[in-house]
């Protein structure tokens, strides 16, 4: 029962600041305008057999850029409670620190997971007619797989992201790291071969096989060393690992 | 409506108080950053049905006290009990302990409606006590404007506000008249000894004495993060807040020797006029005229409580100004 009291609380706080609008509704259009983009660009394309064409890469990869936008919310709803003095509110009214961050944890993720679903469909939706000829179907292999690892992904990621700012405690802190880290590391690091041994390890990149983004598997310069929910594994991992560190963090520091 | 708001609070008049209100109870508390000590074991205890002033100058330990009280720090020692339990283990506790904190606990771009719905919500208070107590602080017509736009008083009325919320039977009040106009500066004391006369619980931390010689009945004076008194306020003014008699005169030897020979305490001040302390002017006059002395002032002095405060705390001030000038 105080669970529940604690979570309505904390749902409370994220409607009621405007920061949530925008960087959920942001993170929505950049995915969906931007899958449709990159499908219109792979719509005429070389129709080479021989080349390697995934049409879910083409679905997905707007995923990457749009993720940004979702971290930027679970960072500010952790790290929102210490620069504006809350957390002090929060935890004289909660002062059970386990129950205050799973209540703020779980509702970070309810709204994480509705609004992913939702971007991950929606997504898919608008990208097959952008790609038109080479466009694929939900019934096709592999795409439910995708489909659900996307949307798991986009979870894991956003609580690997409040775990972070728990540690942090600060939004700029929090962003700075996770943003070169999502951003730089997916477009430049991945693709290097030796950082790649390590890199290929890293949050994000772990996330990718399940999403079609790491590139054809057959290919020595891209294969991975685990596969799609093993990969999604390591992604879980990290994200209890920066839930737990968040979770001493603020068992141990004064607020 | 009316009949039920006429209490001082504009609360229900015949709202009881839980019967047996919890006690607070300091234990050789002691909190230390690194090597700096702010608070060096402290104990005393806080009682219903008064309201009790946290005294000390600034950087005395006070903020850093009542946080521990909250459990929003952790002592390095020692601790606080609410009654028989400690703050952490308290179920709903904004129904037992209200606190107004220090530069609002309060994100900015949250509407003060919305900032005391969450509070409500995680302690189970219902909705309507919300817009109650938005009334009772007068914020009812800015509740829906963000926080950011509040005047520092607006802020603190909201803090004040957050406070109620749960009629605690404890009240926790750190800095209350901080940014208040003289109205409100009103409003708020007669809030904490209306609260107090209904047999709660209040402790409320200020660095002026005047304002605590107003509004409180005892008083817990630290300096340095020592206990300095835990007395009344009547004892500590009767102690402290003593008249002297100031004599100028260009002879201060002789006038010197005059006073004790006639068994009257005497000593220099810094000016190099001479003060008698809980002497009589008059008397002093006459014995100025028996050795034929030219005086140049006789006046009866009263130090002000503001004074015995800073003598009782000089020194333990943290931050002093430099060459003695203000």
């Amino acid at each position: 029962m105080r669970a529940v009291a604690v979570l309505a609380a904390e749902l409370t706080k994220i409607r009621t600041v405007r920061s949530t609008g925008w960087t959920l509704t942001s993170g929505f259009v950049v995915c969906v305008g931007f899958a449709a983009l990159v499908g219109l660009s792979f719509r005429n394309g070389p129709s080479d057999p021989q080349r390697y064409f995934d049409p879910l890469f083409a679905t997905f990869y707007s995923l990457t850029l749009g993720q940004l936008a979702l971290v930027a919310f679970a960072v500010l709803v952790v790290s929102g409670e210490y620069h504006s003095g809350t957390i002090r509110a929060s935890l004289a009214a909660v002062p059970r620190r386990g129950l205050f961050y799973g209540g703020k944890l779980v509702a970070g993720a309810l709204v994480v997971s509705v609004v992913s679903l939702v971007t991950v469909v929606v997504t898919f939706v608008v990208a097959q007619p952008a790609l038109g000829p080479r466009k694929t179907s939900l019934g096709a292999d592999g795409v439910p797989q995708a489909m659900v690892g996307a949307w798991l992904y986009l979870m894991l990621i956003c609580l690997f992201a409040m775990g972070v700012a728990a540690m942090l405690r600060s939004s700029a802190l929090s962003l700075g790291i996770l943003i070169p880290l999502l951003l730089l590391n997916s477009q430049g690091l991945g693709n290097i071969p030796k950082v790649k041994t390590v890199a290929q390890f890293l949050p994000d990149q772990a996330g990718w096989v399940i999403m079609h983004l790491a590139g054809p598997p057959d290919d020595p310069r891209w294969a991975r060393a685990y596969g799609p929910w093993t990969g999604l594994g390591i992604v879980a991992l990290w994200a209890v690992a920066a839930l737990v560190g968040g979770y001493l963090v603020l068992r141990r520091r004064d607020a | 409506m009316a009949t039920e708001t006429d209490n001082l609070r504009g609360l229900p008049a015949f709202r009881p108080v839980p019967s047996l209100v919890p006690v607070i109870h300091v234990h050789n508390l002691s909190k230390r950053y690194g090597s700096t000590v702010a608070v060096d074991g402290i104990s005393f205890t806080v009682r219903p049905g008064q309201v009790t002033g946290f005294l000390g100058p600034n950087g005395a330990g006070k903020s850093t006290t009542m946080r521990m009280m909250l459990d929003l720090e952790r002592p390095s020692g020692g601790q606080v009990l609410i009654g028989d339990t400690h703050y952490r283990r308290l179920p709903e506790p904004l129904r037992r302990v209200g606190a107004l904190l220090e530069a609002g606990a309060v994100h900015p771009g949250r509407s003060a409606y919305h900032h005391l719905l969450w509070l409500a919500q995680s302690n189970r208070i219902p909705k309507a006590r919300v817009r109650e107590v938005l009334e009772l602080v007068g914020l009812t017509g800015v509740a829906r404007k963000r926080v950011k736009g509040y005047s520092l008083g607006m802020g603190q009325r909201l803090g004040i506000a957050a406070a109620l919320l749960g009629d605690p039977p404890v009240l926790l009040f750190d800095e209350p008249v901080n940014g208040l106009d003289p109205e409100g500066v009103r409003w708020i004391r007669n809030l904490m000894k209306g609260l107090a006369a209904e047999g709660r619980t209040v402790f409320v931390s200020s660095h002026l004495m005047s304002e605590m010689a107003l509004t409180a009945e005892h008083l817990i004076v630290i300096g340095r993060g020592r206990l300095l008194a835990d007395t009344t306020v009547r004892d500590f003014i009767e102690a402290h807040a003593r008249s002297y008699v100031r004599i100028r005169t260009p002879e201060p030897e002789r006038m010197r020797d005059a006073l004790t020979a006639a068994g009257i305490p005497v000593q220099q001040a810094a000016d190099g006029a001479l003060e008698s302390p809980g002497a009589e002017a008059a008397k002093i006059g006459e014995l100025a005229a028996a050795n034929g002395l030219t005086v140049h002032e006789v006046s009866t002095q009263t130090a002000t409580l503001e004074e015995a405060f800073m003598r009782l705390t000089g020194d333990t001030v943290e931050y002093r100004a430099l060459g003695g000038q203000r």
